[in-house]
């Protein structure tokens, strides 16, 4: 760890945050309908999607059928990915100059579930799989719809705090519409274009054949890369166009686009914390969940870039020089570019995990045993560290419900939060949504563990193989996508398994959540007395933190125990598998 | 159920046609007339010819030139198309080793390219660093440290017979630093290295 490595966490975070906040207010207007700038342009496109698709503005919906509709919307989108992927013989030639052909039924659901559940786990590369077209119509659509259906989930929930007696939470597909064109869309396009700028190709060229200096043949693949890593990263769905993600160097190209990327997979999620607080009309407390989530994002960030700084002990023995200085990136650098060295890598696997967005600019899986383990911990939590756009914020609201219960039990109130009492209809669906996600991570786990097929798939022996499956399944469950990519996940079972893991970790969390807000929506608002447990203050900060942890700690630190951890003994001790 | 199914269906089929085709293409028109050398790849004409793409590793292992840091990309086995060969500096399919910090085969591995380095590299005047002896992430890392740089700069200047001094000059005239001074790392990009060695010092076909 340096001094100019310490400069760049902090100028990320600065970065972050001086974007956040007015995106946040700009959000906000979004979702209360109100005018902005841009409704001259969008207005007249806005309008007109409503009415060819059948979309009745001003007609809000119960809660119930608010959920319909954004399940609706995801299986036809599925449906329609699917199909995509398994007709993409037929696609024409400048869409496809590579010649990729069908995608296998399983690989092709795998993906399809992925991309819908804003999970974007890759089991194929990009380059040797997928044709342009497929990249277009199927990924990077996904990437704004499935983004977008987040967004609006959260949004329905934001409603349900601050309405009072209200029987709706909105109507799903007016914020899903409103949610890409006026947020998702106009960022991308800037985004698209400050990455092409920084080297990201951008055409329908065909794999370009070049004659190396030392006369070998060499294909480099390329395509429509950039408007698809722009809302890649600023939808946190993470899908790399190539193989590698965004350690890929037409994916990632500078520092500068390492530093866009990260920024962007933060943004729209720290920005609704202040859209949040602006529509409940309580500036205090965003700002107590934003520094919540930071001091979090924090110390992942500081763990990993420590390990990974340290390098690989058994490695430097053999007289290779790990230190850092100007000249040399040092600590461990399998699986990882010069050009980020170790500082940038740490942020972005931090940044990556905390938010559900799973694209990496170096390999988790060649991560020291603690560097990797940070990761893998932040998905455990609950991907609430800023989280997936929109899930992330409805799943720390559910923390904090859980949280405001706890305090309650303490004192021997009702608890309340935000004005609205919290009962035992909402604290029992958040609880649900808290044991989804252990459920389905440690089930579907050990089912791996003990079934051949399972077994097949691991890359590494010993403890790290326990870590490969493990982080599979966490990634799948929390929708992040970033892998231990060692696994073969290409095969009938991990295609299948990690698609159930998916659909659960996203549909079996958003309808207790909409459950939630329906709820809210229909309580009063009571006055806060003498006996309400304030929400914005360090007491309160310090108590959702721990709440936080104890439970993903309670729950996981025995499995961590059995991977990460013993491996991080093994290693020190020399221990080889 | 229909009243959900059809504005479900015809805004997944609306949403397909403005994020899927009309979102892509303006970009990629955009693209080209504002950046039109990156938009296709940043790629490096020498005599009319393709020699590759400036942020795009290649192999070097003449000593002549500098060497890139390792590759694990991989290509389709030509016997049997269910298995993977080695193929390193394979831009059609990037990758890394993804191989554990505690695998028998990965530290044994390294040991080897270690010793193997340090054998091509007799005269080096600094010690080893670490980029140059771990795969990279993409396996298409087009930069080494310039510590590498400098690790493999006597090696280079005897196979050219030219000073270590002058060809020290010209890397560090390529010597990339951080970003605004801040952001990334300090780094050299081979293949320009590379080319501007071969432009300054003609080598004998």
């Amino acid at each position: 760890m340096n001094a100019a490595g310490i400069l760049q966490i902090v100028v990320y975070f600065a970065v972050l945050t001086a974007g956040a906040i007015p995106l946040g207010a700009y959000m906000a207007r979004v979702y209360s309908g109100e005018r902005t700038w841009l409704d001259p342009v969008l207005g007249p496109i806005e309008r007109v999607i409503y009415k060819v698709c059948f979309v009745k503005q001003d007609q809000e919906q119960h809660w119930t059928v608010y959920a319909f509709s954004a399940l609706m919307f995801s299986v036809v989108g599925l449906l329609v990915m699917y199909a995509i992927m398994r007709l993409q013989a037929l696609t024409p030639v400048q869409f496809n100059p590579a010649g990729q052909a069908a995608v296998a039924p399983d690989l092709a659901f795998n993906t399809a579930v992925s991309f819908t559940t804003n999970t974007n786990w890759q089991n194929y590369g990009g380059e040797s799989t997928m044709a342009y077209l497929t990249q277009m119509l199927g990924m990077t659509v996904k990437n704004f719809t499935s983004a977008a259906t987040g967004m609006a989930i959260l949004v329905a929930l934001v409603r349900g705090f601050a309405r009072r007696q209200s029987k709706t939470v909105g109507n799903f597909y007016v914020d899903a519409v409103r949610s890409i064109l006026y947020i998702l869309l106009p960022l991308a396009v800037v985004v698209t274009l400050a990455l092409v700028w920084q080297g990201m190709p951008q055409s329908f060229d065909a794999y370009t054949e070049a004659t190396t200096l030392e006369g070998a043949k060499q294909v480099i693949a390329q395509g429509p890369v950039a408007s698809q890593v722009a809302i890649k990263h600023l939808g946190t769905n993470g899908g790399g166009f190539f193989n590698a993600n965004s350690a890929h160097p037409f994916e990632n190209p500078t520092a500068l686009s390492n530093l866009i990327e990260m920024a962007g997979e933060l943004l729209i999620s720290a920005g609704l914390v202040f859209a949040f607080a602006r529509m409940i009309g309580d500036k205090r407390q965003g700002r107590a969940l934003y520094v919540a989530m930071s001091v979090m994002l924090v110390i992942g960030i500081g763990v990993c870039y420590w390990a990974e700084a340290a390098g690989n002990p058994l490695v430097q023995a053999m007289g290779v020089d790990v230190a850092s200085s100007d000249l040399a990136p040092g600590g461990n650098m399998e699986g990882k570019e010069v050009r980020f060295g170790i500082a940038n890598s740490a942020i972005f696997a931090a940044a990556t995990t905390g938010t559900s967005t799973g694209a990496v600019n170096a390999m988790h899986d060649s991560f020291t045993p603690i560097g990797g383990m940070v990761p893998m911990v932040n998905i455990m939590l609950g991907e609430v560290i800023f989280g997936g756009v929109g899930c992330g914020l409805h799943g720390m609201i559910v923390f904090v419900i859980v949280t405001v219960f706890i305090a309650g039990l303490m004192v021997g109130r009702t608890p309340e939060y935000l004005g609205k009492k919290m009962e035992s209809r909402e604290v029992k669906l958040a609880v649900l949504c808290i044991l989804i996600f252990p459920l389905s991570i440690l089930g579907f786990g050990a089912v791996a563990m003990v079934l051949p097929a399972g077994l097949a798939g691991m890359s590494a022996a010993g403890p790290h193989g326990l870590s490969e499956v493990l982080y599979a399944y966490t990634s799948a469950t929390g929708n992040n996508g970033s892998a231990f990519g060692g696994l073969s996940g290409n095969t009938l079972f991990y295609n299948t398994t990690l698609a159930a893991a998916m659909l659960i970790g996203r549909f079996l969390i958003i309808v207790p959540t909409l459950a939630i807000a329906g709820s809210l929506a229909a309580k009063k608002i009571v006055p806060p007395s003498a006996g309400t447990f304030p929400t914005h203050g360090s007491l309160f900060i310090g108590l959702l933190i721990a709440v936080i942890v104890v439970i993903g700690g309670l729950t996981f630190f025995p499995v961590l125990a059995l991977g990460p951890i013993v491996e991080h003994f093994a290693l020190a001790a020399g221990t080889l598998f | 159920m229909i009243k959900q199914l059809l504005p479900a269906t015809l805004l997944t089929l609306l949403l397909t046609v403005l994020l899927g085709l009309a979102y892509p293409l303006a970009m990629t028109g955009a693209a080209g007339a504002l950046f039109p050398h990156q938009a296709h790849g940043s790629l490096i004409e020498k005599d009319g010819k393709v020699v590759g793409s400036t942020l795009i590793a290649q192999g070097f292992a003449k000593p002549e030139y500098f060497h890139p840091r390792p590759s694990a990309t991989t290509d389709t086995d030509p016997a049997d198309p269910t298995k993977t060969v080695p193929a390193p500096y394979n831009a059609a399919n990037s990758g890394a080793s993804n191989a554990a910090p505690t695998s028998k085969s990965y530290i044994e591995g390294t040991q080897a390219l270690i010793e193997q380095v340090k054998a091509e590299n007799p005269d080096a005047r600094v010690a080893l660093p670490i980029d140059l002896v771990t795969a990279s992430a993409s396996g298409l890392d087009p930069h080494i440290s310039p510590q590498a740089a400098e690790y493999q700069l006597p090696r280079v200047a005897k196979a050219r017979a030219i000073p270590e001094a002058d060809l020290r000059a010209v890397v560090a005239r390529l010597t990339e630093g951080r970003s605004f001074g801040i952001l990334g790392e300090a780094s050299v990009n081979v293949l320009k290295l590379n080319l501007a060695l071969d432009g300054q010092w003609p080598q004998a076909k």
